[in-house]
């Protein structure tokens, strides 16, 4: 057993700190949410050729670095701690996951393409009714003469407004929710019959609906086997949910530090109000959440080559999920009101914190989903 | 004891019912349901309907232009109001300054000031916290100097800060915390004063909150002039209308109306929303996860509603509303609290979608069903009443203290 990082993994994760401590403070973070664009290319550009940890997670022969799973839970907890809103998770983690599970000349095409920071992946798998089943699908593929025309509408489709790519979750063949007959395909976002209503979201992301009305492509577009894909899309599925709780890791270190810093300057009665009790033993319930939260982070992390990854993926999406919960409403909480102003930091990891606990399934649905595994 | 209505009581639900249901705003609904902000007009169109027909001072004395109804038919009203969906009317004049000033007020602030919060013609604020003075709002420090002015009469010259102001930027007048005695105690150099928001030297700012809101400010006092006879009460004394005032909110605080109502849109939602774990699409109130917590909710919502119901009858055989109004005060928040995080959690991916509200000319249709789009704002927003009104943590100390004798 050995849970130390390479030297490789330490200096990955201190030269993402030091960028992002250089660049990416509060303020300038604000300025690109509210900017017309959403996000800022000049930190995407950054991220592919001044730190290339756009190539983290891929093969050397890809122009990568070599790494995997372990590199992009490092990259996303730096994410969480600096509120970074440039779409890693879903063109590295989840465009490269899918990619590199399907090899072939589309993964390398594309590959190259992400890590030279030119291509911008959105996942589209989300539909109006399907709440967390990535198999509860409308959108549908048919084949058409020798191509195939697709037609549905995607709900809350994250960084799609700035995306150059959608991978898009489609029906081939059987009922709405049936396990087979599911599809994934890589689409340009030009594409035509592709249109989008975009909006902001509540953590200071972009998103949009995405409808397709007969959208045409070709049998390369395929990411895996038409009609046979819904067991790579839960897995890199899973391998996303476990970036992401990545991101909560770094997000309750910072909630949790930032309460502990107030709590040593706000005076009340005549002390500092970290000095009652009351709220060093909170403070101390919300530490042991974040303890946990790196641990479970680290636990799925490790297991997601193993067979029954999405039982732990669960285990530690749940237990995340609630940890994110305690730890975000008490740092709002301890800090009273400025906890709730939209000036300070805090109150935006809080959102982001609250939008991480259903990001891929919440509490409540790993909850099931680790109770329908665990035999 | 018996807990069924009397046939008055029954007449009385239905005389209410019937007149909110003929006269509430439509205007105010279709807003609420589409989450809208509210204009100033809008918060005092009801106001008005209600001060017409006398409905206004809900607990307000019949001398002074109240209802004189029993702590039940106040507790009716409440669940009808709820159950139309009927907005609360703002507390801060009616049941905050109103209540200080019947008690403590002279006869000519009672004649001046009463009439016009009844009928909404005055707007009132709460000036209380201050940036260094939250949970312990005994610290206040915006100070009122006295002085004999150069017509001969005696008034007070304010300066300070007071912050989390809500809806200042509608207030005709602000109710304020003042410090007129820095050498004594905290508790013992603060008095009680009513100011005039269109006097000279007052600043009126904004705080934005998480939800994009605009409903809080800072309120700064710079050489702020007010007569003396502004000041409620004795000079000195502004700490026991303070207290006074403190648990008249905490009672109103528990909110056991508006959560019943809040309970059941949260169950609409789920019944509406479906959940397909596994294959089989139901509705998400059919998850037993889901449904679980939502029965949990109500029965604790219940054990409230009858804790309140046994202080208000003790309140209404002579016991004021006492330190165990903060049980009312925690437990109350605690609940509507939980009510959002349902919401949040029954729209699903839904709940991420930002709706900045209707602009002027902006009637774009939001994302998703009507029901989602305030989920995740209202529950950000929500986190505000385990801190205001005496933080949670602060009324667990009272009750410590007051109750236990800790």
């Amino acid at each position: 057993m050995d849970f130390n990082f390479t030297e490789e993994q330490t200096l990955l994760r201190e030269s993402v700190q030091r960028y992002l401590a250089d660049t990416y403070d509060f303020d300038s973070r604000q300025k690109t949410v509210n900017g017309d664009a959403g996000w800022n290319p000049a930190v995407w550009k950054a991220f592919a050729e001044e730190l290339g940890i756009l190539g983290a997670p891929f093969g050397e022969a890809d122009g990568g670095l070599g790494g995997g799973a372990i590199e992009n839970m490092i990259v996303m907890e730096e994410i969480g701690r600096a509120l970074v809103i440039e779409p890693y998770l879903s063109t590295v983690v989840i465009g490269g996951g899918f990619l590199k599970a399907a090899g072939g000349a589309i993964a390398e095409a594309v590959i190259p393409e992400i890590i030279a920071g030119n291509a911008i992946i959105a996942f589209a798998y989300a539909e109006p009714q399907g709440r967390y089943n990535l198999a509860d699908l409308r959108t549908a593929i048919r084949a058409d003469g020798d191509g195939f025309v697709l037609n549905g509408h995607k709900a809350v489709v994250r960084d799609a407004p700035f995306a150059t790519h959608f991978l898009v979750t489609a029906r081939s063949s059987g009922g709405q929710r049936d396990r087979d007959g599911v599809s994934v395909v890589l689409l340009p976002a030009t594409t035509p019959g592709i249109t989008r209503r975009d909006y902001p979201t509540v953590d200071g992301g972009r998103a949009s609906e995405v409808y397709f009305e007969n959208v045409r492509f070709g049998t390369d577009a395929f990411i895996g086997n038409n009609g046979s894909a819904l067991a790579l899309i839960e897995q890199v599925v899973d391998e996303a949910t476990a970036a992401v709780c990545a991101e909560a890791a770094g997000v309750v270190r910072k909630l949790h530090e930032g309460t502990l810093d107030y709590s040593r300057q706000r005076k009340q009665f005549g002390r500092p109000i970290g000095e009652f009790q009351v709220l060093q033993h909170r403070m101390v319930d919300m530490f042991m959440e974040v303890e946990q939260t790196v641990s479970m982070t680290l636990m799925a992390t490790l297991r997601l080559g193993e067979a029954d990854r999405a039982r732990h993926v669960s285990a530690a999406k749940n237990k995340i999920a609630r940890s994110l919960r305690f730890v975000g409403q008490n740092a709002v909480q301890i800090h009273g009101g400025i906890g709730i102003s939209n000036e300070l930091a805090i109150g935006h990891y809080f959102k982001r914190a609250t939008m991480i606990e259903g990001q891929f399934g919440d509490a409540d649905y790993h909850l099931r989903r680790y109770e329908s595994l665990m035999g | 004891m018996d807990l069924n209505f009397s046939p008055e009581d029954l007449a009385f639900r239905d005389e209410v019912r019937a007149f909110i249901a003929d006269n509430y705003p439509h205007h105010l609904k279709a807003k609420a349901d589409h989450g809208e902000e509210l204009s100033k007009a809008d918060f005092l169109s009801w106001h008005k309907v209600l001060a017409a027909k006398g409905w206004a001072g809900i607990a307000w004395p019949v001398e002074y232009g109240g209802t004189g109804w029993t702590s039940v038919q106040r507790y009716i009203f409440a669940e009808e109001s709820a159950r139309a969906d009927a907005m609360r009317l703002l507390p801060f004049g009616l049941n905050m300054v109103g209540p200080v000033i019947y008690t403590f007020g002279t006869p000519e602030q009672k004649a001046k000031f009463l009439p016009r919060i009844l009928s909404g013609e005055d707007w009132w604020c709460q000036g209380y916290s201050e940036p260094g003075a939250g949970s312990d709002l005994a610290s206040l420090r915006t100070k009122a100097e006295r002085f004999t002015a150069d017509d001969g009469k005696e008034y007070y010259r304010v300066n300070g800060q007071k912050t989390w102001t809500t809806l200042a930027q509608h207030a005709d007048w602000i109710f304020c915390l003042v410090r007129t005695d820095p050498t004594s105690k905290p508790q013992e150099g603060i008095s009680f004063l009513l100011i005039d928001m269109k006097t000279p030297g007052i600043t009126v700012r904004p705080i934005i909150t998480l939800g994009g809101e605009h409903e809080v400010n800072e309120v700064w006092f710079e050489d702020v002039v007010v007569p003396v006879e502004n000041r409620v009460f004795h000079e000195n004394k502004g700490w026991t209308c303070a207290k006074f005032l403190l648990a008249h909110e905490r009672t109103g605080i528990a909110g056991v109306a508006a959560s019943k109502r809040g309970i059941e849109k949260v169950k609409e939602i789920a019944r509406t929303e479906t959940d397909s774990f596994g294959g089989e699409a139901q509705p998400l109130i059919a998850n037993p996860f889901f449904k679980r917590k939502v029965a949990e909710l109500e029965i604790d919502l219940t054990a409230l509603e009858f804790t309140e119901l046994r202080t208000l009858a003790g309140e209404s055989q002579g016991k004021g509303p006492g330190p165990e109004s903060s049980l009312l005060k925690i437990k109350g928040t605690e609940i509507q609290q939980r009510i959002t995080e349902l919401a949040l959690e029954a729209v699903g991916h839904y709940g991420a979608p930002y709706f900045r509200g209707f602009g002027e000319g902006d009637n774009e249709h939001p994302i998703g069903p009507d029901y989602v789009h305030r989920a995740a704002p209202h529950y950000f927003y929500m986190r505000k009443t385990s801190i205001y009104g005496g933080s949670n943590e602060i009324q667990r100390n009272i009750i410590a203290k007051m109750v236990l004798g800790l």
